[in-house]
């Protein structure tokens, strides 16, 4: 059955003359550019097109897929580019050059490629829906599990080994149905899982500040809000690059084109801190810039959350970093005033707040079908005009989320980096991730952190005095707290990206930088009590040398010589 | 084939509307042919079997139901060519300077297309303005979009028009051009860019695309992208390296609220289209670098802030878009501090793969975080002097008060001419950085200490 277009209205075309359902996926015009059924009215439907929708005229033909919008799950997929519909953005380059023409279909999956597939189950064996029936080694590392689709079980007539491509048939069930290794699932879909647990495991990112103060849990929730120009892209590049995850799916949803080929180019250079082998190995890229069709950037949020499901089915731990979750909440109200829907709040349409949990809710902690116990971490960037956290977005993001990494523009513009407030941040997870803390990293790491937050506190009321009356007006001991605090925050929140040894900091390396601090302060407060001059506790070169020690290759050597001789140092001062 | 439709049934606005007509593509380039002769152009934004919506560039004026609408059956394209070099357009690409039409080479579609990320080498080749708050603290790098935000009464222009002259990469012979769009500014702004043009030779390798203030607005939303559409050309098809200025971004987007308000549109924020975001993002998204080819595109666009409020929609979703702002401040300019470049809230995204050994020098990065420290502390202890008095402060504070003074008269002061090389520049930081107690310089790494010190390298 065909039908034709009735009205173009930039991404929005209305169709008539076929009976699509919701979420159909149909092909307009005669150049056939993809798009989605999102509403029917009569005997018209409303079609939003992923694709520019120039020169394309009412009365030009319309076919109907029957299927809604789905990816292609299988080998293949890690170290892959996709644009917002998953279509390989290499592929692309090759079929239409360096600017990305229309009408052109991809598939996810490279069909030619031949996989080794083994199996391990046998004919004859009962298989529920999810099971794993083999395995194929996708990339150095990851193992990747073939699993019966969600919704198929029954009992296994044949299965094959040996090489094949991804849509070819390995197993056949006793009712008939061949299975490949490659699957297909509605992106708008979440895939179904067995039992949720409550995240008890952090995941570490080496980044200080995150890990140190505000860690987020594997199958946690958190989200970056902050203005343009403080660090939301590095923050989320950092996580991407050093977070402990097995795989990474990394959305860059309506952002710059020059950042995504940054991160094209850098990833494969780049190794992953637990394996040694290129992160590009486990990650998936999804780039759809702000200036490519704006119906594909809200799609690609899903294609990136179903992917993400995919690799937690097989019992991986999996990080997802969508840059930003803003970009896709106004592509809703973008597609929504074309719709010419009531809006709600600043012109976002009314199911905004529902769309944003049902996202962060495909997070999570699970067992899945197979019995595999994986996890997906959700970490959004949130763009709130003018760094207003008032906001219909970030409010609707921080009803759901567990963890707020507030980036702040001063701290940006003075070139504190990451410049995450200390103050305004939080994670609701630091209490339950405390043992495990206690047991991985040192007993005495959760007062030492508390300690640290306490101080960092104290320090913001003292700020506010001496704003009034200067730093010398304040009792001694006071003046030390500022101190310490300027040691925390510059020795160990501060951290700099771009270093080739500090942009990676390893737990143990945090708490014996934290813990040095610690000692520092323990032993000037003691001084300071026996009398001792402040000035004379405060220009300990041993002090200042602590600053760098972050920076050195060996670390733990060039803590220990300095140390050492803040030892010597204190003794020298004399006192009790 | 070109059939002439005399079915208007409304005029509103810039809007005309027709019924009755074969089908009609969407974004169509249109042709109005009045009942005096006369004629104007229009693009299709809406079109159904039954109703069409056309938004005419040159306004509504005049036109009445007798009007004569022809569709040509393309969408707005720009005829392109090498020959461009050294002309002056009218905002909708037309000649303004009495010379002949463009022989076009190529007929391009203004609306371009977007560059496929996977294509794109990210930039890296430091451009040298000459301007330290630019060169030494927010790196320009060839492929940026990088805007100047600006406030009314402030010298962007002659800002923007310095680096237009300086911009050069060290130790390169590549061909260059600069595009010039300008969009709703006055007469007399164009002619300060011309006559600059002018008198030193810049205009042989300028294209110049003119919308004044008292054309008409919609005109506005092409002509940035007739402007692009050249320099993409003259980029990728003649290997050049592209400048282009687009002023004032302001005037832009306010044409955008306009044809949205005449639209009926649902307003977003301040009355501006929900879809401003990805309309400007379609326009400075086509800065960029394209691997295996040889020239590039770098955009440096004007925009003035309303009321200097960055958090206004315009700089504010330009910033999300942009690889970074230069900030011109008012209270600099005041001071009579020439460029007023407030660096704190500039930043050049681009600038960590700009700098550095072999690029710049190695010592770059170091001496900038350093700069930004003290100076954003400086700045903060001005409040405080004004409170507690300067006795008040420590030695220590005392220091870095003070430099901050010398960062804005020896660093951010130049002459209006004055094209100091980036050696220049880094010289210049490390001078007033010896001002400073070695022991606060806690950024900088020994090594380049002792290496650029004035009171090590003098031993």
């Amino acid at each position: 059955m065909k039908g034709e277009i009735y009205r173009v209205a930039g991404p929005v075309v209305t169709i008539q003359g076929i009976k699509p359902k919701m979420y159909d996926v149909v092909h307009v015009g005669h150049e056939g550019l993809m798009g989605e059924v999102i509403r029917i009215k009569g005997d018209k439907a409303t079609v939003q097109v992923y694709e520019d929708t120039s020169g394309i005229k009412p009365g030009e033909p319309v076919v109907n897929t029957g299927m809604s919008l789905s990816v292609e799950l299988g080998p293949g997929l890690l170290e892959s580019i996709y644009d917002g519909i998953q279509r390989p953005l290499k592929v692309l380059q090759e079929k239409m050059g360096d600017f990305i023409d229309r009408g052109v279909t991809a598939n996810g999956l490279d069909r030619d490629k031949v996989w080794e597939f083994k199996p391990i189950v046998s004919s004859g064996d009962d298989l529920k829906a999810g099971e794993i029936i083999g395995v194929v080694q996708e990339t150095e590392n990851i193992e990747h599990k073939i699993m019966v689709p969600p919704n198929v079980s029954g009992k296994v007539s044949e299965i094959k080994s040996g090489k094949f491509k991804v849509d070819e048939t390995i197993c056949i069930l006793t009712n008939g149905t061949e299975l490949a290794m490659m699957q297909k699932w509605p992106v708008r879909l979440p895939r179904p899982v067995n039992k949720k647990f409550i995240p008890k495991r952090p995941l570490i990112t080496g980044q200080r500040i995150l890990d140190g103060l505000f860690p987020v849990a594997k199958g946690g929730t958190a989200a970056i809000p902050g203005p343009f120009g403080s660090g939301k892209t590095v923050t989320q590049q950092q996580l991407a690059k050093w977070s402990d995850t097995d795989i990474v799916v990394y959305i860059g949803c309506g952002e710059r084109g020059n950042e995504m080929a940054d991160v094209l180019n850098e990833f494969p250079e780049l190794q992953d801190p637990k394996t040694g082998r290129p992160l590009m190995e486990r990650t998936v890229l999804i780039a759809n810039t702000s200036n490519m069709p704006v119906a594909a950037r809200e799609a690609s949020v899903y294609t990136g959350i179903t992917i993400a499901e995919y690799y937690r089915d097989m019992g991986y731990d999996v990080s997802l970093m969508a840059d930003s979750s803003s970009r896709w909440a106004e592509a809703m109200r973008e597609i929504s005033s074309r719709l010419e829907e009531m809006p709600g709040e600043e012109g976002y349409p009314a199911y905004l707040s529902a769309r944003l949990s049902e996202f962060y809710e495909r997070s999570g902690a699970v067992s899945s079908l197979s019995g595999e116990e994986g996890s997906i971490t959700v970490i959004g960037a949130v763009s709130p005009p003018g760094g207003d956290f008032s906001e219909p977005v970030t409010q609707n993001t921080l009803r759901i989320v567990k963890v707020f990494w507030a980036l702040d523009a001063k701290l940006a513009q003075r070139r504190h980096f990451p410049s995450i407030n200390w103050l305004t941040s939080y994670s609701l997870y630091t209490q339950g991730l405390s043992e495990w803390f206690a047991e991985n990293v040192a007993p005495d790491w959760v007062p030492l952190r508390d300690n640290a937050m306490d101080m960092l506190q104290q320090e913001s009321e003292l700020q506010e005095i001496v704003q009034l009356v200067g730093s010398d007006a304040l009792p001694e001991n006071q003046q030390l707290i500022l101190e310490i605090c300027r040691m925390i925050r510059e020795y160990f929140l501060q951290q700099n990206a771009f270093h080739p040894v500090d942009t990676y900091c390893p737990f143990d390396k945090q708490y014996k930088l934290l813990k040095a601090i610690s000692k520092y302060s323990e032993m000037a407060q003691a001084a300071l009590e026996s009398g001792i001059p402040m000035k004379d506790i405060l220009s300990l070169e041993s002090k200042d040398e602590l600053a760098k020690v972050k920076f050195e290759e060996d670390f733990d050597s060039a803590l220990d010589v300095v140390l050492t001789k803040m030892d010597k140092e204190f003794a020298a001062l004399g006192g009790n | 084939m070109t059939k002439e439709y005399k079915t208007i049934i409304e005029i509103s606005g810039p809007l005309i509307f027709l019924e009755k007509t074969e089908p009609v593509g969407y974004g169509e380039l249109v042709h109005i042919n009045l009942p005096d002769g006369t004629s104007k152009r229009g693009q299709v934004l809406d079109t159904s079997a039954d109703i069409v919506a056309v938004q005419v560039f040159e306004g509504t004026g005049g036109l009445n139901e007798e009007a004569g609408v022809v569709f040509t059956g393309e969408t707005i394209k720009l005829p392109v060519s090498k020959d461009m070099l050294g002309r002056i357009l009218s905002g909708s690409g037309e000649p303004l300077d009495g010379g002949p039409r463009i022989v076009p080479e190529q007929r391009v579609d203004v609306n371009g297309a977007s560059m496929n990320p996977y294509s794109r080498k990210p930039p890296e080749d430091f451009i040298q303005t000459g301007i330290s708050t630019i060169d030494g603290t927010n790196t320009l790098v060839r492929g940026q979009k990088l805007p100047i935000f600006s406030g009314s009464g402030l010298p962007h222009n002659e800002i923007a028009l310095q680096i237009a002259r300086q911009s050069k990469v060290p130790g390169s012979t590549e061909d260059f051009a600069v595009v010039f769009a300008a969009m709703g500014i006055t007469n007399e702004e164009a002619q300060y860019f011309m006559e600059d043009f002018e008198k030193t030779g810049a205009l042989e390798r300028a294209v110049v695309f003119l919308n004044l203030a008292d054309d008409p607005a919609v005109e506005r939303i092409i002509t940035p992208r007739m402007a692009l559409t050249a320099a993409e050309y003259l980029a990728y098809e003649h290997n050049m390296h592209v400048l282009v200025i687009l002023t004032d971004i302001t005037n832009y987007c306010e044409a955008l609220r306009q044809m949205g308000a005449a639209r009926e549109e649902v307003p977003g924020r301040r009355g501006y289209p929900g879809y401003m975001y990805t309309d400007l993002a379609s326009l400075y998204e086509r800065a960029g670098v394209i691997k295996g080819r040889k020239g590039s595109v770098t955009q440096f666009s004007i925009l003035t802030m309303p009321g200097d409020d960055i958090t206004h929609p315009i700089p504010d979703l330009s910033g999300y878009i942009t690889e970074g702002q230069i900030v011109v401040s008012r209270e600099l300019h005041r001071k009579g501090v020439y460029p007023p470049i407030n660096v704190l809230p500039s930043l050049s995204r681009l600038m960590n793969s700009g700098i550095g050994d072999g690029k710049t020098r190695d010592d770059h990065k170091a001496v900038s975080d350093q700069m930004y420290a003290a100076y954003a502390e400086g700045r903060d202890l001005r409040g405080l002097v004004a409170i507690v008095g300067k006795e008040a402060l420590s030695e220590r504070d005392q220091r870095i008060l003070e430099f901050a003074d010398l960062f804005e008269d020896r660093f951010v002061r130049q002459g209006r001419d004055e094209d100091r090389s980036i050696e220049g520049t880094l010289d210049v930081a490390w001078e007033i950085l010896s001002e400073l107690p070695e022991s606060l310089l806690t950024r900088v790494d020994n090594k380049y200490i002792e290496k650029y010190h004035p009171a090590h390298k003098s031993n």
